[in-house]
């Protein structure tokens, strides 16, 4: 028989400084998130229950800030699907560290960035399920905690813009997204969504430029799946245009 | 709270938790089909590579968007300004915790110089 339970002891100290400190970053852009949610209007509910029930958190700022914004909450949520469709490849390229039967699920739920990527980080299964559980489990408290102080400061501050509270919501998902961004055609197709967002904000509604963006993928595509044309041959003849 | 009140996003609470169970639902199922297909099948590199694009492109238009403008016009250089310091270090990968209060910081500081 197994233990699927998660075992501190399969882990070096090194690789629970890591988790610990990676749990930290976690609780502090939790209490960013509760703050910034009950700036933009939201009850102090919505950032405890999301938090918990969602536990993604790129996809549960996109649907606070397109709703703070004045779109729609399904709208909001269809584009933090979006960006949570990478849960399906984490799910694929997991090792076998969930078990079965309510383990499973629970583990699927606690799966994210942080767990998957000290996960696939560890040598052996052990370690690696050790690692996972510990991570998942951490992030599962230090999420929710983080937004629901988060929330209760946010809801204590009066006047928010004097602080430049509106100045780190745009900030923090900047810093979460700049280790893709050093990759250059990731860089490229982001400015030019931004760029087209930007542009596209006087004449749209609420929530749609953003999805808008998604459309300089297109610069992405034709470069890498078509196949190149021929080149002409130096003899072929070039037919000389008539002088106006 | 009657100023709260004036701010709040969604007037209809039904449907703000209509859009949260969405999202969490479908996050749930996407992290449920990982596991239960891996056996079965092998997601293409190129297509786990823009799905990965499509989350950021999203992400950086949100950004663009709600440092930039406010409602329907641009909302005044100081917000920006914080965006962009932020932006700077965390480039230069300073502590997160740094990048965040340096943004506000910025902002509250243009602000308080009469800066909209």
């Amino acid at each position: 028989m197994r233990s699927r339970a998660p075992r501190s002891s399969a882990l070096t100290g090194n690789v629970r400084r890591d988790i610990a400190l990676a749990l930290l970053a976690v609780w502090l852009i939790g209490l960013s998130y509760g703050a910034i949610a009950v700036a933009s209007g939201f009850p102090l509910w919505f950032p405890a229950a999301q938090s918990f029930l969602v536990l993604a958190g790129a996809s549960e700022f996109l649907f606070v800030g397109i709703v703070a914004a004045g779109g729609n909450p399904i709208a909001a949520a269809l584009a933090g699907l979006l960006v949570n469709a990478r849960h399906l490849p984490y799910g694929l390229a997991l090792p076998d560290v969930l078990g079965t039967g309510w383990r499973r699920i629970l583990g699927a739920h606690v799966m994210n960035d942080e767990s998957v990527v000290f996960a696939l980080a560890q040598d052996d299964p052990p370690a690696k399920r050790a690692a996972f559980w510990t991570c998942g489990l951490g992030v599962l408290i230090c999420w929710p905690g983080g937004a629901i102080m988060g929330a209760l400061i946010g809801a204590a501050v009066r006047d928010t813009s004097a602080l430049g509270l509106d100045a780190m919501f745009p900030a923090v998902i900047l810093a979460l997204i700049v280790p893709a961004l050093r990759d250059r055609p990731t860089r490229h197709a982001a400015l030019a969504g931004a760029a087209i967002a930007v542009a596209a904000v006087q004449f749209l509604p609420a929530g749609l430029p953003v999805l808008l963006a998604l459309s300089a993928l297109l610069l992405l595509i034709p470069k890498r799946r078509l196949p190149t044309l021929p080149k002409r041959p130096s003899w072929w003849p070039t037919r000389k245009r008539p002088a106006p | 709270m009657a100023d709260s009140q004036a701010t709040r996003p969604v007037k209809d609470t039904t449907l703000l938790i209509a859009g949260m169970a969405t999202l969490s639902a479908g996050t749930l199922a996407f992290r449920l089909c990982g596991p239960l297909l891996r056996e079965r099948l092998t997601v293409p590199s190129w297509a786990e590579k823009l799905l990965e694009t499509a989350a950021v492109i999203l992400l950086a238009a949100l950004v663009a968007t709600t440092a930039l403008t406010q409602g329907h016009a641009f909302a005044g250089p100081s917000r920006p300004a914080g965006v962009l310091v932020g932006g700077l270090l965390a480039w230069r990968r300073v502590p997160f915790l740094v990048v965040v209060l340096a943004a506000a910081a910025t902002t509250a500081i243009l602000r308080l110089l009469g800066v909209p």
